[in-house]
């Protein structure tokens, strides 16, 4: 089976503190990361490679150089190799730009399961994999907890969705976006790590992959960002040191009153 | 721009007949927009089988085109595409706006692509921009602590909305609006999916995101048993129970529940947390909450900077008291 994952550097927000002043997350330098729901995709890669003979694992991920350690990362879990498109052409892409210049890529390279994450941590959008799959023309499968079973035309899966899950089956190929719950991603064993450490990424530049100029980076994305501004996080809210918990409760019960938040 | 695009639309969600009331709030989104813009704010309905589709027009529509079919019982997202994306290249709205539900957020990135146009996700508010008649659309990012305003340079400027952003406006009864049929040939409904089944999970009676009241636990209701009482105290409230990461992976609760930068994103009409610090983490996923209530005994921690109402206390003592004892407001 010919297996790819789609992994997103994302700045770590690991120990990320709040600037008290101005609101906003200090960030220590350039300190990135896979994002973190994108292990899950990849640990269930792996996990289906080891219960299938002849199974390869591409890692592909578009962004800066700096991309290489999450494409590493995901190799020292069990990936095959790894291919970051970088282009300085390709900056500023938001979601159809991305998943346009990966679709460029990923066509014609006969992959049977495509996974990415549920959504990356920093634009939080989940929009990539399935606009990667609609522009392939392939199903998607979004927010998969468990793959039931897969066979050489179809999969069957169970999606978490509002108050339940559901179960359901489509052919393949197919783009999978996994959620948390699906597994529990493994910590890289030795050789691993060294594989991934030894490995070459191969890096693709528009020079290689030729997409539209009017397609990629800043200029091929319909949305921009016009204004970023601090919400107001601190709330002027009242503090109160109870004695009892009778106190706390008519304290409570006083202020779902007052603000007939309930009624 | 010119105007070749023109008019509001909304995605109502249905199921199984059914109206999901974030179909409504949608509307309310709608309406402003259509009325700043001075356009019509029309309804789309896909379903098998529909029931009170008027309530679409005594929400604030002054149209509903509805598509009914066997076949659109379940959502399959090729089929769901496939028919929206004739509509919209018939009718040619400027603004579709759907709701960042699971299917939500599946239809629009297709669909999206479909049309290369423009998708914000999960947004918060929205305004027109008046000179270009321009939709800003406003969606918290970087885990909730910037606030993004993104305008879309391509028509139709697609977006899906955080459920309880908005209040659903009063419903209107002698509101009249236009309900119209459309049809596709059988062709249009054939699908590479098949639905095999749904089980709903019996611990939670609705969706958490839908949930006007959630009560949180974190670590420091220091025993799973005193979840039990989070639940008690839900089902007063007719609400849903939250957590945290540090909770569910310690098992205490299952992932469903959990809020942050890496669970839910939730905005009910009030949150109560009981026993959370308040890391960046989990507060990404709940700061939109119109009241915040906290419970906690360290008078430092950082969730007080968010809440209405803290109370420095022990939660272990306040909770059991607080499942006997709290009240639902005025209810009728
Ligand atoms: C990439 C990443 C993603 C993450 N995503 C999420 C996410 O989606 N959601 C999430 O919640 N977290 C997330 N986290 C984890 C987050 O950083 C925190 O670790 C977590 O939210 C802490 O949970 P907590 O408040 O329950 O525990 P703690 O931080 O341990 O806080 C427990 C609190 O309880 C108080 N307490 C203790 N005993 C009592 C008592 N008897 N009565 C009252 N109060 C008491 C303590 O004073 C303390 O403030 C993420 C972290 C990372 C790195
Ligand atoms: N630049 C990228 N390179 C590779 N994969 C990506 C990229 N951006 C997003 N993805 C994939 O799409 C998922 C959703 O990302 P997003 O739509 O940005 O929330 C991520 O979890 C990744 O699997």
């Amino acid at each position: 089976m010919n297996i790819a994952v789609l992994v997103k550097q994302v700045p770590s927000t690991d120990n990320v503190k709040i600037d008290e002043n101005t609101g906003t997350m200090i960030r220590s330098e350039l300190e990135s990361e896979m994002n973190p729901l994108d292990m899950y995709a990849v640990e269930e890669a792996v996990r289906i490679k080891e219960r299938s003979s002849n199974t390869k694992i591409t890692v592909i991920s578009m962004g800066p150089l700096s991309a290489e350690y999450a494409i590493k990362e995901a190799i020292s879990m069990g990936c095959d190799e790894g291919v970051l498109l970088t282009d300085r052409k390709y900056a500023g892409a938001d979601t159809l730009a991305t998943a346009y210049t990966l679709t460029q890529f990923l066509k014609g390279k006969e992959l049977d399961l495509i996974f990415a994450g549920e959504r990356a941590t920093d634009g939080e959008t989940g929009q990539v994999g399935p606009m990667v799959a609609t522009l392939l023309e392939i199903p998607v499968l979004t927010y998969v907890n468990k793959i039931i079973e897969i066979t050489k035309d179809d999969i069957t899966v169970q999606r978490a969705i509002e108050g339940g899950n559901e179960i359901i089956r489509t052919t393949l190929p197919v783009l999978i976006t996994v959620v948390k719950e699906i597994n529990e991603p493994r910590l890289p064993n030795l050789e691993n790590k060294l594989r991934a450490k030894k490995s070459k990424i191969d890096i693709i530049t528009n020079e290689d992959l030729k997409v539209e100029e009017d397609k990629i980076g800043l200029k091929g994305s319909p949305t921009r960002v016009v204004k970023v501004f601090y919400p107001k996080i601190s709330r002027q809210g009242e503090k109160i040191a109870v004695k009892t918990p009778q106190e706390a409760v008519a304290k409570i019960n006083d202020f779902i009153k007052e603000k007939g938040v309930i009624s | 721009m010119k105007q070749e695009h023109t008019g509001v639309w909304t995605i109502s969600e249905i199921e199984d007949g059914t109206i999901n009331p974030v179909s409504y709030e949608l509307l309310a989104w709608g309406k402003g927009l259509a009325e700043t813009l001075k356009v019509e704010l029309t309804s789309i309905v896909l379903t098998n089988k529909i029931k009170d589709i008027e309530s679409l027009i005594h929400y604030g529509a002054d149209k509903v085109y509805y598509v009914e079919n066997e076949k659109l019982e379940h959502f399959y997202p090729d089929t769901y595409t496939k028919i929206l994306h004739q509509l919209v290249e018939e009718m040619k709205p400027e603004i579709i706006l759907a709701s960042a539900t699971t299917k939500g957020r599946t239809l629009m990135p297709c669909l999206a692509a479909r049309l290369r146009t423009g998708l914000t996700a999960d947004c918060t508010d929205f305004e027109i921009e008046e000179e270009t008649r321009s939709l800003i659309q406003i969606r918290p990012a970087i885990g909730g602590n910037v606030m993004a305003k993104i305008k879309t340079m391509t028509r139709p400027q697609m977006a899906t909305v955080r459920p309880k952003s908005k209040q659903p406006l009063p419903k209107d009864e002698t509101r009249r609006g236009e309900i119209i049929k459309k049809e596709f040939n059988e062709e249009m409904y054939q699908s590479r999916y098949e639905w095999i089944n749904y089980k709903k999970d019996e611990s939670i009676d609705q969706p958490i995101q839908q949930a006007d009241v959630i009560i949180a636990g974190g670590k420091g209701l220091r025993r799973q048993e005193n979840f039990k009482y989070l639940k008690e105290i839900a089902e007063r409230l007719n609400g849903a129970v939250g957590a945290t990461r540090a909770v569910v992976d310690m098992g205490w609760i299952d992932y469903s529940h959990q809020i942050g930068l890496s669970g839910k994103t939730v905005s009910p009409k009030l949150y109560i947390a009981v026993g959370i610090s308040g890391a960046v983490q989990h507060i990404a996923g709940m700061s939109t909450s119109k009241y915040i209530i906290s419970i906690n005994k360290d008078p430092e921690a950082p969730i007080f900077k968010v809440s209405d109402l803290g109370i420095v206390g022990d939660a272990t003592e306040i909770v059991p008291l607080l499942a006997k004892e709290i009240k639902q407001g005025d209810k009728k």
